[in-house]
């Protein structure tokens, strides 16, 4: 029953904040909201920026580039020096150069995949100087992109979707930035830590034993990185660890925290494009994923863990606990787990090496549909509206006129455009797995053998490329093989989507709107959400089904059922 | 047949037989699969193996190479399997030549019915001295003139500068009843390859040789300079994207089988691709194309390009010109005026007189009209009599009969002639003239001798049924607006009554432009019809134009469609076959992705099974074997093709209604239908392949 009200609360204080926090960010993005303009300017004046001046796609897109070069280098930087820099009272010494290199593409693009352990490799000021500054600016980033592609829809005859700068800057203070600075004061007051002294020494005079136990500024990064849904723990056991994750509250909230931007981003659409019910069928269709893999992961996780079945153990009453932390116990750390998948967040309060295998595939197959259920901030919004566009063109032929999306009309560039930035992912990732499979430096990584090991290799990939940067577990990841694959799968996730995004932005903009009619194929019915899931379903199906037959599937026809 | 509706020559639209469009196609109507075509087709379905014209299908050039690789892994292993698999891959590749051969099939028969119509006969070219000489049509050049008279075939097109006469055109619109051609506004063009039954006429030739109206027709139904249209290639390239996804998400699988420790084939792999890019959409895709162009041809529609007839689909916008379209081109008697004296019966017993031989609609009308209002039967006329035929120049007809010479015409011809006869005209017939021509109508003035009798009213009446034309056209979200020159109150009345959205009064070629600007400006697709010269701009503004064949050649090059019945109402139907086109596409579309989930179902298994024995776990379908799974669904994927040619070349059935509604119905039958159906389907084929102990 407690799950039940769990799911009632998260429904409500989300359905708050898309109403709220939705129209707050319209302000935002439309630049009514002024309350820290005192902040703002000057920095438009740092970094040199006409606040005033619009950019055509072209600019929007190498802006965006230029920028996460910059950031890209900079944590590069601190990574490598860190020894040589402050903030540093556990003496960590550089990071090694492979190692540093994945991190900070990582970090940058909102990935936070960590093939190293955070306690034992990063100083106070690679972890707040450069991961959590990143968990902020590659989140604002994110935004900007789907804001841009908003007012692609949204405007017409235009050459400009915006300007990057301001949309970044205005993203970080006015959203990020004050939610994050609430949120942290209540993690600390719930009891995660939130101190720049090193580890504490502990005597336990029980067993006489001593233990040291990394501390730092975790609080105000644990909230970054699921606001941000970026994911990047400070300690590597991420969520599931008491000092990142304290209470039930903190654990109710994380989930909050990660859901509430990509969520209100469907009303900041639809408001955005003058028709709210257009953001409320992408948030439905988003809704309906979310419930369903939920619904898998959970039901699966219930079922017990099918090898201590076969092993002779009757009953498991409370469902498959290896791996997850008793104090939340399967259901709750499901909906942790499939939350953090399915946003690009990656962070985990259980181990997914440990799930059962149709629960590993619910992880897996999460991301695979592409992370837009409702998938990280902005970025799920502007991927699940490159799928609508595609919905939109085979929906809109049916009924016999040349699609058209809100009142935009979907030909050839967009098709093109869109079909990349859906294909970028699917393609990436298997092909990557298949390097991984075929070479010996890939074959080592996986600590289990046969289609268990393939599940491990197939998922670090596919949260790399789908820049998610959950870990499966399993695998060996810190090798120079995997950090530089991994990298390529973050760098092409992340930017081989968004510059054909801005792409369509720029072409949309452009665009005339033609006026709804009894013709038009209306994108704001249930029609309409049933064609997109499906179309999301089907895509991810077709490009994954041969792989997951492979790993999770298989694990579980060895057990002899599928449920 | 003399006809009268040259009277009304300032109107625009002049129909063949409104309410019956498509009823007579272009030449001959010959069936979609006639044996003749088929046969042909099935010789060109070989000739398309050219690599050069496969390329241009990214779809099936996959398939043909996957073809090629299975033949020489066949070669290298022979097997009963890889040839099969083989063969399989060969025919899906023929089955789809074969579909757009067919789609080609009628329209060249066509093409090569009106080539045979292209007279090599000379032409009387005049001289600058006014002689004649004899020349072949093929030297003919611009500016050209030449005399055709009674029998001769028209040598090129060309507009008339003297004369008037009555024309067979059917040679280019399949109407078999002549029409009339004179010097002068908007019924001066003749075409090439028609031929002159009466009179005779000067012509000044318009077209260069091998440019001709016919030319062009040859060339368009023949579809010989075919270019991809816009949103074709807009899903050209996304089932591109589809294959080049496939392409990967297979090869990869070698490496996958390979790390679980097994061994995967070449062939299957191969398979597995053809099975899961959508060859089946990809193998009808131009077909479709093609059969919505060849479509409108059996509609008596010329486009110019495909791009027009897509653009119809999305017409939101439709301006059609009252008369001919929303009304009876044929005016009909609706009251009897009579003047000087004569009572209202004398006026109708002489107008019945006057029109017992007139077969014209209009003829008829009156004839009616007389035997409702005063019982007048029609009654047999005296041996003597003599039907005067309506002329270009006289303007009217009539008939000597008794001694009776009664006439009835236009107001100006009519009175030429009593005046000439040395009768009066009464005061009273200008005032009613001016009345019932004001009132958006046409008066007919009846003479007997030199005494005018009184004015027949002919109304325009709104065609039947066309009000529930509107009313579905308003439901797939389409507006109708009336283009009139009538005054706004008579337009307004019309309009009403015929449930248009809205209506254009007093319309000048100006408002018409103006009002198509504003149209398109609101990113409305706009369509229309028009004939006259001064349509032209509009023809030419117009996303859809539609130019009626009588037209003017300036309106015929100005418009992207021809309409050879000169039937403007067929503007919907040809904006519904615009509609099916798309949809077709995307039905197809739809249907052929659906497929991939039951391929996948067939495949997978039969792939990985000697790996892994419990992912037959997987096969649901419960097929016999690996290789007889692997060939169902090759199999499968190959008939689908065959058996989805009628709908391709037909089209999704079009019923008017929302777009909701359509999208429901679409989605239940090609969505969900493409989900079942194979797997139906593939079982039916192991099934077969079982007891044939193939396998």
């Amino acid at each position: 029953m407690a799950f039940v009200w769990t799911i009632v609360a998260l429904v409500v204080v989300l359905a708050l904040c898309w109403r709220f926090l939705g129209a707050y960010m319209v302000a935002v993005y439309e630049g009514r909201v002024r309350w820290l303009a005192k902040v703002e300017r000057p920095i438009y004046r740092v970094i040199g920026a006409d606040p005033k001046a619009e950019q055509t796609w072209k600019r929007y897109a190498s802006s965006v580039i230029v920028f996460s070069a910059i950031a890209l280098l900079i944590s590069y930087g601190v990574f490598r020096l860190q020894e040589h820099l402050p903030f540093n009272p556990q003496h960590m010494p550089g990071v090694e150069s492979h190692t540093a290199w994945n991190t900070a593409v990582s970090f940058v693009t909102n990935t936070n995949w960590q093939s190293y352990a955070g306690e034992t490799t990063m100083s106070y000021l690679s972890q707040m100087g450069a991961l959590a500054v990143q968990n902020f600016l590659s989140a604002a980033v994110g935004m900007a992109v789907a804001v841009a592609l908003i007012r692609g829809f949204a405007r017409k005859g235009s050459k400009t979707i915006g300007n990057f700068w301001v949309d970044l800057v205005r993203g970080t203070i006015y959203v990020l930035l004050p939610i994050a600075f609430v949120a942290a004061i209540v993690f600390i007051w719930q009891g995660a830590l939130q101190t720049m002294s090193g580890p504490a020494e502990v005597h336990n005079a029980l067993n006489g034993a001593s233990q040291t136990l990394p501390r730092g500024p975790i609080a105000s990064q644990e909230v970054i990185k699921q606001l941000g849904t970026n994911g990047g723990g400070f300690f590597n056991a991420n969520g599931a660890g008491p000092f990142e994750n304290p209470t039930g509250l903190t654990n109710f909230l994380s989930i909050v925290l990660i859901l509430c931007i990509p969520v209100a981003l469907t009303y900041t659409f639809g408001k955005m494009v003058f028709n709210l019910r257009q953001g409320l069928a992408i948030l439905a269709v988003m809704t309906v994923l979310f419930g369903g893999w939920l619904a898998m992961a959970g039901v699966a996780e219930q079922q017990g863990n099918p090898a201590l079945a076969a092993a002779g153990v009757t009953s498991q009453p409370s469902g498959n606990m290896e791996g997850k932390e008793t104090r939340f116990g399967t259901l709750s750390s499901s909906l942790y787990d499939v939350t953090s998948t399915q946003t690009s967040t990656g962070s985990v309060d259980s181990a997914a090496d440990s799930y059962t295998p149709i629960g590993g595939m619910a992880l897996l197959t999460g991301m695979m549909l592409g992370e837009v259920s409702p998938g990280g901030v902005g970025t799920g919004l502007y991927s699940m509206l490159l799928f609508a566009v595609i919905t939109v063109f085979i929906g809109g032929l049916m009924v016999g006129r040349t699609p058209e999306y809100l009142g935009k009309k979907i030909q050839a560039r967009e098709v093109k455009l869109a079909a990349l930035g859906v294909l970028v992912m699917p393609i990436t990732v298997l092909v990557l797995t298949a390097i991984a499979v075929s070479v010996h430096a890939g074959k080592i990584g996986p600590l289990n053998a046969g289609p268990h090991g393939f599940s491990e290799i197939l998922y670090a990939y596919t949260s790399q490329t789908n820049n998610n940067g959950s870990g499966f577990g399993g695998l060996s990841a810190n090798t120079p093989f995997y950090n530089i694959t991994g990298t390529i799968g973050l760098l092409l996730g992340r930017f081989a989507i968004i510059v054909p995004v801005l792409a369509l932005a720029g072409s949309l903009a452009e665009k005339n709107v033609v006026p709804t009619s009894q013709g038009t194929f209306r994108t704001d019915k249930p029609m309409f959400v049933g064609l997109l899931t499906g179309v999301v379903l089907i895509i991810g199906a077709l490009t994954f089904f041969p792989a997951v037959a492979l790993g999770p599937i298989v694990e579980q026809l060895s057990h002899g059922m599928f449920f | 047949m003399p006809d009268l509706k040259v009277l009304d020559a300032g109107h625009s639209g002049a129909p063949g037989q409104p309410g019956v469009p498509g009823e007579r196609g272009l030449v001959s109507r010959r069936s979609l699969f006639d044996g003749r075509i088929m046969r042909v087709a099935a010789v060109d379905a070989l000739r398309k193996l050219d690599p050069r014209i496969q390329i241009k299908n990214p779809v099936m050039f996959v398939v043909l190479i996957g073809t090629v690789i299975t033949l020489l892994e066949a070669i290298a292993h022979p097997s009963v399997f890889s040839w099969s698999v083989m063969i399989w891959l060969l025919l899906t590749v023929l089955f789809a030549n074969f579909a757009e051969a067919m789609a080609e099939g009628r329209g060249k028969a066509q093409a090569d019915t009106l080539r045979r119509t292209r007279t090599q006969t000379d032409a009387r070219r005049l001289r600058r001295d006014g002689a004649e000489e004899r020349v072949p049509a093929a030297e003919l050049s611009t500016g050209d003139l030449v005399v055709c008279e009674a029998g001769d075939v028209i040598p090129s097109d060309g507009e008339i500068t003297e004369g008037a006469a009555s024309v067979d055109e059917s040679a280019i619109t399949g109407e078999s009843a002549p029409v009339i051609r004179e010097s002068g506004g908007d019924r001066s063009a003749v075409t090439g390859g028609t031929r002159v039954l009466s009179d005779r006429i000067v012509v000044r030739i318009t077209a260069e040789p091998g440019q001709t109206f016919l030319d062009r027709m040859i060339s368009l139904v023949e579809g010989a300079k075919r270019q991809k249209t816009p949103n074709e290639i807009a899903l050209t390239i996304l089932l591109s994207a589809l294959t080049l996804i496939f392409i990967p998400v297979v090869v990869v699988l070698q490496p996958f089988g390979e790390f679980a420790g097994g061994q995967v084939s070449v062939i299957v792999l191969i398979a597995l691709i053809v099975c899961l890019i959508p060859t089946t959409i990809g193998a009808l895709l131009s077909a479709i194309g093609i059969a919505g162009m060849d479509r409108l041809v059996q509609h008596n529609v010329l486009a110019m390009s495909g791009r027009a007839v897509e653009a119809a689909g999305d017409v939101q916008t439709l301006l059609l010109d009252k008369t001919g379209t929303i009304t009876m081109g044929n005016r009909m008697a609706s009251e009897f005026y009579p003047v000087g004296g004569f009572s209202e019966g004398d006026l109708a017993e002489a107008a019945q007189l006057a029109s017992l031989a007139d077969e014209t609609p209009e003829g008829r009308s009156i004839v009616v009209l007389a035997k409702q209002h005063f019982g007048l039967r029609e009654r047999d006329l005296a041996p003597d009599h003599v039907f005067v035929p309506f002329s270009a120049t006289t303007r009217m007809s009539g008939l000597d009969t008794d001694g009776r010479r009664i006439r009835k015409g236009a107001a100006d011809a009519i009175k030429r002639w009593v005046t000439e006869q040395g009768g009066t005209l009464p005061a009273e017939l200008d005032p009613i003239v001016e009345r019932i021509a004001r009132a958006g109508a046409t008066p007919l003035v009846v003479a007997d001798e030199a005494r005018v009798l009184g004015v027949i009213e002919l109304k325009d009446v709104v065609k039947q049924g066309i009000a529930e034309r509107f009313a579905e056209l308003r439901g797939v979200g389409i507006r109708t607006i009336m283009v009139t020159g009538d005054n706004p109150l008579t337009a307004a009345a019309i309009a009403q009554e015929a449930g248009v959205d809205d209506y254009l009064a007093e319309a000048t070629p100006d408002a018409k432009m103006r009002l198509i600007k504003a149209e398109q400006e609101g990113g409305k697709l706009v369509a229309m019809t028009g004939d006259g010269t001064n349509d032209a701009p509009a023809l030419a503004q117009a996303d859809v134009g539609v130019a009626m064949n009588t037209g003017t050649t300036a309106a015929k090059e100005a418009g992207n469609m021809v309409d050879l019945d000169s039937n403007p109402t067929k503007l919907i139907e040809i904006v519904e076959i615009g509609k099916q086109l798309l949809m077709t596409r995307g039905a197809l579309t739809t249907f052929s992705i659906a497929n991939d989930v039951a391929k996948y179902f067939a495949i997978i298994p039969a792939l990985f099974v000697s790996t892994y024995p419990q992912l037959d776990g997987l096969n649901i379908m419960g097929l016999h074997s690996p290789q007889s799974a692997v060939l169902s669904a090759v199999i499968f994927n190959a008939l689908v093709i065959i058996a989805l040619i009628p709908l391709a070349l037909r089209g999704v059935r079009f019923r008017p209604s929302g777009a909701t509604a359509i999208l429901r119905r679409n989605v239940l039958i090609y969505g969900l239908g493409g989900l079942i159906v194979p797997f139906i389907g593939m079982k039916l084929i192991d099934l077969i392949l079982t007891a044939l102990g193939a396998y």
